[in-house]
Formats: structure tokens, C-alpha cells, sequence
């Protein structure tokens, strides 16, 4: 995603120098803005908390180890499940895109189940798993599964025909072309891919974490639900945000690193 | 032989960028001992695509060192014919015989485009075109000699995407070189250049040519190109070689003179007589 706007992106435009700062003057500027909506009692605090009280309950949270715990296994459950549902999709990615033979057997079963909701298999998850871990990890590895599959299928089969035809010229064998070639070329695709099931992996645990769960940032939201602690919702809210813009920013800084070559990500 | 390139390599390079006035030459009599051209011999060659037949009985020999370019309008076939030359295509009928045994190092290929790989930097794919010695502990060296040769040494450790087309173009020249190749087949090699890079690009394939002695087969649509470099025009007309023309020029040439523009004249005239009786 960030390939494409960043290509298209005129030559000489150049970032301002505070670019670390600027990107945070709107969200900064919203919850000013929220602050002063809720002291003046504009937006009474039963609707929304103000983001002191939210901070405070987090800061109360934060004491207790509540808040820590909740954090660290929602983000343990998301990085595994990407783990499992990535390796697979890039495994599968990998072999339909170079076997015809393996495209032929599988593609077509794949693409069946790409097409069901995965968050619709939550009640059937429940049944097989019960709200264990591991009716998490499946959700999040089935939902992370295809964004990474789709894109290094689409990586491989889209390398230049032209390039190929060079490296065999030059007498690269299979292993050498894939590592020189094709991978290579597939990269920025690939990196599509996981930036979209970086997405997916937060929704669907958040999903799966409010409906069965009996830990986790989405299981202490609905705690706080019944209880009508407003600010707890809210504050969990505000985490997804973050952590989303943290695994974001994690495979930007991925990105930047393996595609230096790409005018996209030259210094300018 | 290196040493006498070495010191050559910055008059060329201003020869060929400066201007291309005749005293600015850089003569090189003399041939390098080994000659390294390889013979080949083509007999009773056929190639078709589907019901679409391309080459219609192509004869031909081609002594070693020779500068052999090959012209003809689009889809007469000439690019198949070098494409067969050097491997890419399967033969359906006839032979392409080479006087002693190839190994993939010796016959090399340079496209329209410069294929370069994206993610390698310059060095690294000037070392594509070692084949299987791109392990061996030399290749850096070879490598790097061989973008001295094209005078990009400065530029080893650049991306591809920032340099220009022409500097493109010369990287895959030291790329198909750097294995000293025994056959050097060029399939439109300049054909995306603007005109001056253009010029001062055939000269450094006159050069290195000369240099190496290999033999050098070069498809082209700008017949001014082929009389330019080459010893011998093939001009190819409905899959057969309709016209073989021999230049005598003497080297270096000298470009837009009265000897080469009428043999590029006739040999026009000839290409557009043909298109009218289409």
C-alpha cells in the first residue's frame, strides 16, 4: 500500500523535516479538542469520558498489572496467529506461484474458502476449540492466511518475463534464479500482503477476544462493559489504535530495509 | 593488452563524449593476439511461429572476429534469427554450427532492454554474466574490470534506477563482456537511446569489439548503424537473406562520410523498393 502511494508521489517531493512530529498534530489535536468538548460539558461524560479520565483508568490499570497482562497477550495471540497463518500463505503463495501442478490442486479450493467470512466460523471455532488460545490462533492465522497468500502469488506470477529469460541466459539454476530473481521481484507484493493482514490480525482478534475470551484487551473491554466503566472501553479503544500504527510502522521499517533498491524508497 | 586498455580508456571516453572530430580518434592498429571470434555456419535454417513461417532457409557463414549486422523491416525475421543464434529458440529445421565446442559463456546476448536486475547493484550484476564462475574469488575483479572496460567503474556500487539509460545500457554491455564471450549477439541494443548516446555507444561497441576480437552479429532497423560498425550487411527480406553486402570502410570510421552514406543509400532504397512491392 505504501508502494503505491509512494510511487505516486511526484519526483521532487520532498517531506517536510519534522516529519516525525507532523504526523501527530491532527490525533494531538483531536483529543484536545475532545478535552475541551467534555470540561464544558458539550458532550456529557456518560456518552465520553474525557481523555483525562480515560488516561487516569489507564493509569489505575496500569498499577494493578491489569492493564500489562491484557496487553501482552492480546499481542502474544496476534503475533503467533500471524506467525502460523503467514508462513502457511507464503508457503502456499510460493509454491502455486512457481508450480503449475500445485496452482492446478489447490488454487481453486483456496479461493472457496478465501470468499467465507472467516469471523462467520466463529461460532463453529467455539464448538471445536471452546474459547481457549487456540480458537484464537486459528482465527487470526485463517484471517492473516489469505492477504499474504493472494500477494506472493500475484509477486511471483507478475516478475518481469524479461529478467527471468536473463538469468537463465546467464545460467542461473532454479535455486539461484528464485534467490536472485523471483524472490526479489516479489518482494514489494509480498510486503502489500502483510501490511493488509496486519489489519486483519487486529480485527479479528479484536473480534474473537470480545465474543469468547477470558483475557485480552478486547475480554477486559467487555468486562468494562458491564460494570459501565466507560473510560476502560474507551482507553481499550485508543490500545487497538496504537498497537495498529505500531505493527504498521514495524513493517514500513521492514520495508525500507530489504527494498532500498526500489526508487519508491530512495533517499531523496 | 590490459595495460595499453587501461591507459586508452579516458581519451576514448572523451573522444566519444566531446566531439566527433576526426583528430580525436583513437587509433588501435593492432589486434590483440588471441583472436577470440568464433566461427559459425548456418545451413538450410527454418523457424516458424504457429502457420506464421519466420525464416524461410537462412544460409550463412560467419568468419571468426567478423562485425556482421543484420537489417530488414519489422517482422522479417531478423530477431528470431538471432535469437536462434544464440540459443533462445528451438530450430525446427536446418543447423547452426559453431567451429569448436560452445560452453553458455561463450555466445552472449544484449536486448533492447538493459534487463538489469532492480535490487543488485551495478557490480553485482556485471557478475550475473560470469554464469557459473560468480562463486569464484576473482569474480569482484573480473567484474570490476570489465565496467572499466564501459567506463563505469565509479558507478560499481549504484543502484540501476539511478542512472540513466544509456549508463543502463553500458552495465549490460560489461555484463555480456565479462565473460569474454566468443559470440556477442546485440538485438536492437541502442534502439532506445536518444541519438547521441546512441553515437558514442557504437563507438565503445566498435572498441571493444576491436579489443576483443569476438564475433559480433548485430539486428538493427537504422541501416546508418549497421554500414557505421559493421563489415558486413545482411539484409533480410521475407525469412531469406535477400542481399549481403560487404563494407570496406577503413576503421575507425568516419560517421556521415560520402562512402557510407551511398552504401546506406542503396541499401535503403533496396528495403523501401521491397516494401513497395508488398
Amino acid at each position: 500500500m505504501s508502494l503505491i502511494d509512494s510511487i505516486a508521489l511526484p519526483r521532487n517531493f520532498r517531506l517536510p523535516r519534522a516529519d516525525g512530529l507532523v504526523q501527530w498534530i491532527v490525533p494531538l489535536g483531536i483529543i484536545v479538542v475532545w478535552q475541551i468538548a467534555c470540561v464544558t460539558g458539550f458532550v456529557p461524560t456518560r456518552v465520553l469520558p474525557a481523555p483525562s479520565d480515560v488516561a487516569l483508568a489507564g493509569w489505575k490499570l496500569l498499577l494493578s498489572g491489569e492493564l500489562v497482562r491484557n496487553i501482552w497477550v492480546s499481542f502474544w495471540r496476534a503475533s503467533i496467529g500471524f506467525l502460523i497463518g503467514g508462513s502457511i500463505g507464503f508457503a502456499f503463495g510460493l509454491a502455486n506461484g512457481l508450480s503449475q501442478l500445485s496452482a492446478k490442486l489447490t488454487d481453486t479450493t483456496l479461493q472457496m474458502v478465501r470468499n467465507v467470512p472467516h469471523l462467520a466460523l466463529i461460532p463453529l471455532v467455539i464448538l471445536w476449540f471452546g474459547i481457549d488460545e487456540s480458537a484464537k490462533l486459528f482465527l487470526v492465522a485463517l484471517g492473516v492466511f489469505f492477504p499474504i497468500y493472494l500477494n506472493t502469488l500475484h509477486g511471483i506470477r507478475t516478475v518481469d518475463p524479461q529478467l527471468i529469460e536473463m538469468g537463465r541466459i546467464y545460467g542461473m539454476t532454479d535455486s539461484e534464479l528464485f534467490r536472485r530473481v523471483i524472490f526479489p521481484g516479489a518482494l514489494p507484493s509480498i510486503f502489500v500482503g502483510i501490511r493488509f493482514a496486519l489489519g486483519i490480525m487486529w480485527l479479528t482478534l479484536i473480534v474473537a477476544e470480545t465474543i469468547a475470551a477470558s483475557s485480552g484487551l478486547g475480554y477486559m473491554a467487555m468486562q468494562a462493559r458491564e460494570f459501565m466503566l466507560i473510560d476502560v472501553v474507551v482507553l481499550s479503544i485508543l490500545i487497538y489504535a496504537l498497537l495498529g500504527k505500531l505493527a504498521d510502522s514495524a513493517s514500513r521499517v521492514l520495508e525500507r530495509a530489504t527494498l532500498s533498491w526500489h526508487p519508491a524508497f530512495q533517499k531523496r | 593488452m590490459q595495460t595499453a586498455l587501461r591507459t586508452a580508456l579516458p581519451e576514448t571516453e572523451l573522444a566519444s563524449l566531446a566531439n566527433f572530430a576526426p583528430q580525436t580518434r583513437v587509433v588501435r592498429e593492432e589486434r590483440p593476439a588471441q583472436a577470440s571470434g568464433l566461427p559459425l555456419s548456418i545451413r538450410g535454417l527454418r523457424k516458424s511461429f504457429g502457420d506464421n513461417e519466420v525464416l524461410r532457409g537462412i544460409d550463412l557463414h560467419i568468419p571468426a572476429g567478423q562485425f556482421v549486422a543484420i537489417v530488414g523491416k519489422s517482422g522479417c525475421g531478423k530477431s528470431t534469427l538471432l535469437r536462434l543464434i544464440a540459443g533462445l529458440e528451438k530450430i525446427d529445421a536446418g543447423s547452426i554450427s559453431f567451429a569448436d565446442e560452445v560452453k553458455a559463456e561463450d555466445i552472449r546476448v544484449m536486448f533492447q532492454e538493459p534487463r538489469l536486475l532492480p535490487w543488485a547493484r551495478v557490480l553485482a550484476n556485471v557478475e550475473v554474466g560470469l554464469g557459473r564462475d560468480r562463486a569464484s574469488k576473482d569474480a569482484d575483479a573480473r567484474a570490476e574490470k570489465a565496467l572499466n572496460e564501459v567506463g563505469l567503474a565509479d558507478k560499481r556500487d549504484q543502484w540501476p534506477s539511478v542512472l540513466s539509460g544509456g549508463q543502463k545500457q553500458r552495465v549490460a554491455l560489461a555484463r555480456a563482456l565479462v565473460s569474454r564471450p566468443r559470440v556477442l549477439a546485440f538485438d536492437e541494443p541502442l534502439g532506445a537511446l536518444d541519438a547521441l548516446t546512441r553515437i558514442s555507444m557504437q563507438r565503445l561497441l566498435e572498441r571493444v569489439w576491436r579489443d576483443q576480437g569476438f564475433t559480433a552479429i548485430l539486428v538493427t532497423h537504422d541501416v546508418a548503424e549497421a554500414v557505421a560498425l559493421a563489415d558486413r550487411v545482411l539484409v533480410i527480406e521475407d525469412g531469406r537473406i535477400a542481399h549481403d553486402v560487404t563494407v570496406n570502410a577503413a576503421r575507425p570510421r568516419e560517421r556521415g562520410s560520402a562512402e557510407l552514406a551511398s552504401l546506406e543509400g542503396s541499401i535503403l532504397r533496396h528495403l523501401l523498393s521491397a516494401e513497395d512491392r508488398t
